[in-house]
This record gives C-alpha cells, structure tokens and sequence, in this order.
C-alpha cells in the first residue's frame, strides 16, 4: 500500500540536465507506466525513485515520506531490471531467498514466502537450479519472484521485457499486468515500446528529452495527445503531420495544397495539422476532403496500407513533414482496400479526426 | 563446441603448434630431463667424471635436516608472498574501482612495480631497511624498535615477504581490477536494494563471482613464490641468517654453484617439480570445481 509522488524532479550531470523537472502523483496499487524513446531519461527518473542515482533537485516521496536521501533498502521498494540481474553463483531459490535472509526472516517465513512466489510463477520445479540453466523467460520469472518475495511497497520495473523475443513478450506482459492487479502494488514500470505501454498502464507518462510531456490515461494519450511529440510516439503506423495554415474552412498546405475542414474551429492563421492513418478513410473523390497519389500499397490482410503524397505535391517539396515513410501521407484501411500503386484516390477525414499543434512550440492548440 | 577448425590435412595443425612444441622441448623438456638424468648422478667438484648412484642422492636429502627445515620455509614464505600480495592487491583493486576520477592514474601507479626487475626490487628494499643506512630501522629505532634482518631470521623473513609480495602485487591488482569491472554493476544495485550492506554484498555477491580471477592468481602467485623470487632472496638475505630464508629454489643454486653438489642440486630441482606440479594439479582439481558458477 503506498503512493508516490515526484515533485519537480530534476536530474544534473555535471553541467548537463537530462531531467528537467517533473511532477507525477502516483495513486495506491497503480500502475504507471513512463514511456519514451531511448536516451529520454526514463530509466534515470526510475533509478533515482529506486534510490541508484542521486535526485540533483526537486522532491521524491513514498508514502508521504521524502526519501531523497534514503538508501535504497530503506525505501521498501523492489526492483526488475532489463538484464534481471540475477546472481549467477546461487540457485533460484537462493536469489529469492537474498533480501530475506539479510532481512533476518526465520526460515520457515523465508521458504514459506518463497514456494508462494514459485507456485505464483509457476518456478517451482526450478528451484534448485542455477540462473544459467534457466531460459529466457523463465529468469525474467526468477528477476519478479525476488521482487514478489519481499513485498515491498513499490515495485519498480526497468524494461523487463526488452530481452525476450516478440512471442514470449507478448506472453510476460499479460502475466505482469495479472500479477500486479493480483497483488494491488503500487508499480513504475519503463519501457521504449508503445504497444507495451499502452496495454499495461493504468497511466501513462510519456516522456521526450527529460521532460514530462504527458501524464494520462492511455486512451486519453492515444485521443488527446498533448503535444506533436506524443501524437508522434503512441499509435502505430504514427500520425501524419501535414504543415500548412488555416483559411476559413480550408487548411491550405505550405505547398499550396488544400484541404477541406468539416468540423473544425480554430482561428485563422499558422498551424500544423496531425491525423492519425485509421482516421482517413478512402471515398470517391467526389465526396473527399483532398485526395492522394497513391505511391505504395501494403496488402496485410486485416488491414491495408496505402502510402502516397497530396495530389500534385512532387516528393520533395512535399506538405507531409512526418508521415510513416519520411514524407509519404499514411492511410490505413480496413480489410482489403483494392487501390493500385500510382493511382488517384479521395481521402476524408473521420470525424473528430483532426489534431492541431502549434508550429513552434508542438503543444496542443485547443479546440471545442 | 561448434567453431571448431577440421582440418583436412594431417600435417598441417602440427605444423601450426610446431614453433609451441619447439619451445617447450628446449627450454622445459630438455632441461628437465637432464636434471632427472643428472639427480641419479654423483659429478665430481670439476665436473669431469660422474658416477651413477640411483636413489642415493634423494635418500641423502631426506635425511638432511637443513632440506627438511626449507621445505617449511618454502611453505611459509611462499604462503606469507601469496596471502600479503592478493589481499593487499584485492583492497586497492576494491579501491581504485570505486574511483572514477583520475583512475587512469591510479591504475599506471599501481601497475609500474611489476616493471622492475625482481633484482633491482630486491637492492631497493634492501636500502630501505638496510640496519646502519636504512630509513625504516631509523624511525623504528625512534620508536624503540631495533631493526636488524641480518641477525634477526624473523625479521629477514618478514623483509623477503614483502619485497617479493611488493611486486607481484601489481600484477594482482590488474587481474583483480579487471575481474571486479566485468561483475555487471546492476547485480550489485539488486543486492543493494535487496539490503546489502556493502561488506555484505562484497561477500556473498562479489567475491563469489571474483572466485575464478581469485583462483587464477592463487596458482600464479603460488608459482612465483616459488620459483620466481630467487633474484629478491639472493640480493637481499642470500639465504640468511642462517638458513632462516633459504627456500628450496635458493637451495637449488646455493648447494649446486657454491657447494659444488650438482648431483644434490639436481634430485631437488626434480623434487621442486614435483612439488609444483602436484600442487597445481590440487589446486586445479579441488579448488576450480568450486569456483565454476
């Protein structure tokens, strides 16, 4: 049972800040998930709440209490990490059994608590031997019971999944959410990987250069992304960008295309505009908002993806700043879409569909 | 084990070890075999008629009180080098891996003793505590301790020890470095956050996995003591007082090239061997099983 609290939290090395201040309210028994591209500062912000670097300013609390300058033993917090960090000279067993024993538990408590975590993950069998006899999986199995055994109040995961291959990760992700509803432990869980993030969190914190950008639920981020950084990163192919300014009831690209607006308000001038490819949908050109150059089709089966540019727009001098292939419009439609490569097709937008983002700044620009 | 060479020709891989054979038939097999040859043997002082003897010369040496004293000198000196020369290693090693400012310095300090000729060492600590001119027995007399290694045998042990610790330490310390640095840092933060107070986890996390660089440097140093510390005893005690720091491999030169007993010299050359070789296949045998994770 514990909350956790970041409180303007920023990280110095030497001259250099890679954490520049962030402030996230952890509720009991969630499970927030900090998700970023590498090099973001998510795994510093986790290792300093486990107590492994130093917080430069700013306050971390753990139940009501500021453990900055708590070791981290004393935070009551246990910890996964990507390489598991298991201790190759001891049996399974023994690893689980570590913290425990420095914790002076009698020896029935400590088997007691360690066939508990075993059956949980199914370790049982394994229990003699050593992390190097073990597969993949089955040490990431090994990295959580350690971590389960001292039910701790916090548990912290540093990309645990990022070592197995992609079957196997999808298996261990529906086995960590389980188990955390199971046991109602509070959990800061990083990962690099959205799909990842978006299925196992409760709350996202979707972070880009030591800074915070967002903290939501996951539909919330995925609906109401709060700047073009997070539109970019959650959701797969990622949103289109298209530059360009707005005109009445036009949106008139910066190379002059233009694009008919259905249901948006916003004021007149400057903006970049975001549309998710599962937001576009392929109608005759009669009734489209602008239509597409078709440059590539990828037949999935369940879905197709069509790949082009804004009719007329050469390659190069494109309007698309960001699409899935550099300066290509993603579209994605379901089942089998029967568009040829080099063809014409109108595209309009769904409903709601748009996104709008200030040119400078990438932040929101709010709309009713 | 795949990667494995096959090689098509038979001539071919014994070529390619031939340079390794070569090397070790003339300067291991060849001299071994002449000592075993020559420890059965009984030359003259001049070395122009020798008679053979068999076990005789062997027989002689066991009943020699003085062989039988430096096979414990051996044990200890070469128990004392090993044990000062690993701990003191292991502790800076510990150290300088906590350092991350200037430990590129630190490293070069530490690494330069093993550059100087065991000789060349010897001569230096010999001035140091020399008895009339040193600097050590001048403030130990100024604390009231009279220093003397060449009257006291406790003493002049204690100054060998050192001096041969004092060099292979360095070779130690690299050997202990780089195995402290290939232990991944976030196993030591597991055990921090599982509680480990840092002596702990230094016992139960990385001494354990240090073990095989430990066992390692356990056979070498053993060897080096010895074999390779004649230079430090010869320049410094040659032996003395008495025969307090005459270990075996000094005795080896002492009764062959001033006692002129090449045959005697012979059969403990042999025995050394033997030593050495029935010492490392233990360690190997009863001490690696231990340390395989």
């Amino acid at each position: 049972m514990a909350t956790v609290t970041l409180e303007n939290v920023r990280k110095r090395y030497g001259k250099t800040e890679v954490i520049h201040g962030v402030d996230v309210d952890i509720n009991d028994g969630e499970l927030i998930v900090i998700v970023g591209p590498s090099g973001c500062g998510k795994s510093t912000l986790l290792r300093m709440v486990a107590g492994l670097e130093v917080v430069t300013s700013g306050d971390i609390s753990i139940n009501g209490r500021v453990v900055n300058h708590v070791e981290p033993k004393d935070r009551d917090i246990a910890m996964v990490f990507q390489t598991y960090a298991l201790y190759p000279h001891m049996s399974v067993f023994e690893n689980m059994a570590y913290g425990l024993k420095i914790a002076r538990l009698d020896k029935d408590e400590i088997h007691r608590r360690v066939d508990d975590a075993a059956r949980l993950l199914a370790l049982s069998e394994l229990l003699d031997r050593r992390p190097k006899a073990l597969s993949g999986g089955q040490r990431q199995r090994v990295a959580m019971g350690r971590a389960i055994v001292r039910q701790p109040s916090v548990f912290l995961f540093d990309e645990p999944l990022s070592n197995l291959d992609a079957l196997l990760r999808v298996q261990m992700r529906l086995e960590i959410k389980q188990l955390q509803r199971r046991l109602g432990i509070t959990s800061l869980y990083v990962t690099h990987d959205q799909v990842e993030a978006m299925t196992l969190a409760d709350r996202l914190v979707v972070m880009n250069a030591g800074v915070a950008e967002q903290v939501d639920e996951p539909l919330s981020v995925y609906q109401r992304p709060a700047s073009r950084f997070v539109a970019s990163f959650i959701g797969s192919p990622g949103m289109n960008f298209i530059e360009g300014s707005i005109k009445g009831r036009q949106l008139v690209t910066s190379a002059g295309h233009t694009i008919l607006l259905r249901d948006a308000q916003l004021n007149e001038g400057p903006v970049t505009a975001g549309v998710r490819p599962e937001h576009l949908e392929v109608v005759a050109e009669s009734d489209a908002d602008f239509l597409l150059d078709v440059v590539s089709v990828e037949l999935l089966g369940a879905e197709t993806l069509l790949h082009g540019t804004l009719t007329g727009a050469s390659n190069d001098e494109g309007d698309v700043v960001a699409g899935v292939a550099g300066r290509s419009l993603a579209v994605r439609a379901a089942g089998i879409t029967r568009v040829g490569e080099g063809q014409r097709c109108g595209l309009r937008v769904a409903a709601g569909g748009w996104h709008w983002f200030d040119k400078q700044s990438g932040q929101r620009l709010l709309t009713e | 084990m795949s990667g494995r060479v096959v090689f098509r020709s038979v001539w071919l891989p014994w070529l390619l070890v031939a340079p390794q054979l070569a090397i070790t038939a003339v300067f291991f097999l060849w001299p071994a075999g002449e000592a075993i040859l020559q420890s059965t043997q009984l030359p003259d002082p001049f070395g122009l008629s020798t008679q053979y003897v068999g076990w005789e010369n062997f027989d002689y040496l066991f009943g020699d009180r003085y062989y039988r004293a430096s096979f414990l000198t051996t044990a200890i000196f070469s128990l004392s080098v090993t044990a000062l020369s690993m701990g003191v290693s292991l502790l800076l090693a510990v150290l300088a891996d906590g350092v991350i400012r200037g430990s590129g310095v630190y490293r070069t300090l530490l690494i330069w003793p093993y550059a100087v000729a065991p000789a060349i060492s010897g001569v230096m600590w010999l001035f140091i505590f020399q008895p009339s001119i040193g600097l050590f027995p001048y403030w130990l007399k100024a604390i009231g301790y009279n220093w003397n290694h060449v009257l006291n045998s406790g003493e002049a042990m204690s100054l060998v020890v050192i001096a041969s610790a004092w060099k292979q330490v360095s070779y130690n310390f690299l050997f202990f470095l780089a195995g402290l640095q290939a232990i991944p840092r976030s196993l030591i933060e597991a055990a921090a956050i599982d509680g480990a107070s840092p002596w702990h986890r230094f016992r139960t996390i990385i001494l354990p996995l240090l073990s095989p660089t430990t066992f390692f440097l356990l056979v070498i140093n053993v060897v080096y003591a010895f074999f390779e510390t004649f230079g430090v005893i010869h320049t410094i005690t040659a032996g003395g007082p008495g025969q307090s720091t005459m270990i075996m491999v000094y005795k080896v030169y002492a009764d062959g090239f001033i006692g002129q007993d090449l045959g005697s010299s012979a059969a403990q050359s042999v025995i050394l061997m033997l030593i050495v070789g029935v010492l490392t296949i233990v360690q190997f045998r009863f001490i690696e099983r231990r340390v395989h994770y």
